[in-house]
């Protein structure tokens, strides 16, 4: 392992290598140039987009991928919006028409306050998806047995959340993240509750194999500055956890020796 | 004849493709997925798929999302 490890250390998600560990999102910006640009300075090799009805009386809007390039970028499309396995299976086959995607992102929500997934439909979903022959990455509850579940029924990666979408809290049970890293054979990612750099090396350090945010970058005062420093969190909570932390102590171990004082 | 797009009922002039469609709406073809009565339409269809009276069709794209 070098000490870059970007370069030779890469997140394989069914079959694919990718050298950028962070995902990002492309909503809630204030246009498609700035999100063009964060998704630039955050160095991501992927990108989630949603699937949307064309504005009919207005052809001439701007459209995503005016901004941000299909072939610069891997797209995942994603089901917000879906509530049962039948809407997101419709989702993502129109996904694949667009252009050919197989791998995509599912979500499931129960929930429209905490936007929390409802994992017995995300599971039928996943199945149904699967069936038709897609890579399906998931994002889930921090339930260690439902993300088992799901890695079982053939899902490429799991991504628990590591708080509610758009909150902004950081990782809050980083127990459970870390049961689910330590049993998982596919990736793990942490999915949705990012809220700022240190948020996003905690899940790394924790042994993520990548993070996937939208709202912490889009919404911050600069976004593509935060772009930037989430994409040095992430190598830097990357590097933290190949390189192996300190053990730690209950006091102090001077660092200076104590022997040959004067 | 009378056509629902994306839940807007629009008037043509039968017979009509998809792909007539399209131009008519000033729509991107390779931009786009198209539904037909819940059917996907593929790219290579677009022409030789007909439209008729009463069809709903809807026309996807990609947008912003997390």
């Amino acid at each position: 392992m070098s000490v870059d490890n970007t370069k030779d250390d890469f997140m394989t998600i069914a079959g694919r290598q990718f050298s950028s560990r962070l995902i990002v999102g492309t909503g809630k910006y204030v246009d498609y140039a700035e999100n063009a640009a964060a998704a630039e300075a955050a160095g991501a090799e992927i990108v989630t987009v949603a699937v949307r009805r064309v504005n009919l009386s207005d052809p001439s809007a701007p459209m995503l991928v005016d901004y941000i390039d299909p072939k610069k970028y891997t797209f995942l499309p994603n089901t917000a919006g879906c509530f049962t396995g039948e809407d997101a299976v419709r989702t993502l086959r129109l996904a694949r028409e667009v252009g050919g995607w197989s791998l995509v992102k599912l979500e499931v929500l129960g929930d429209e306050k905490t936007l929390y997934p409802n994992m017995p439909e995300t599971l039928r979903s996943a199945e149904l998806l699967i069936k038709e022959g897609f890579d399906v990455m998931v994002y889930c509850s921090d339930d260690p047995i439902m993300a088992k579940q799901l890695e079982d029924i053939g899902c490429c990666a799991i991504m628990p959340l590591a708080a509610p979408i758009g909150s902004g809290l950081g990782v809050q049970n980083p127990i459970n993240i870390r049961m689910i890293i330590e049993q998982s054979s596919v990736p793990v990612l942490v999915d949705a509750g990012v809220g700022t750099a240190s948020d996003a090396a905690i899940a790394m350090e924790l042994g993520c194999d990548g993070v996937l945010m939208n709202t912490a970058i889009a919404e911050a005062k600069n976004p593509v500055l935060m772009a930037e420093a989430m994409r040095h969190a992430v190598i830097a909570g990357r590097q933290a956890y190949v390189a192996g932390r300190m053990p730690k102590r209950q006091y102090a171990d001077p660092s200076s020796p104590l022997a040959g004082l004067i | 004849m009378d056509v629902k797009i994306n839940g807007e009922t629009r008037k043509f002039d039968a017979p009509l493709s998809v792909l007539e469609i399209l131009q008519a709406m000033n729509l991107p073809s390779q931009k786009i997925a198209v539904e037909l009565n819940l059917e996907i339409v593929p790219k290579s269809a677009y022409d030789s798929q007909m439209v008729v009276q009463g069809d709903q069709i809807e026309i996807v794209h990609f947008i912003g999302g997390g």
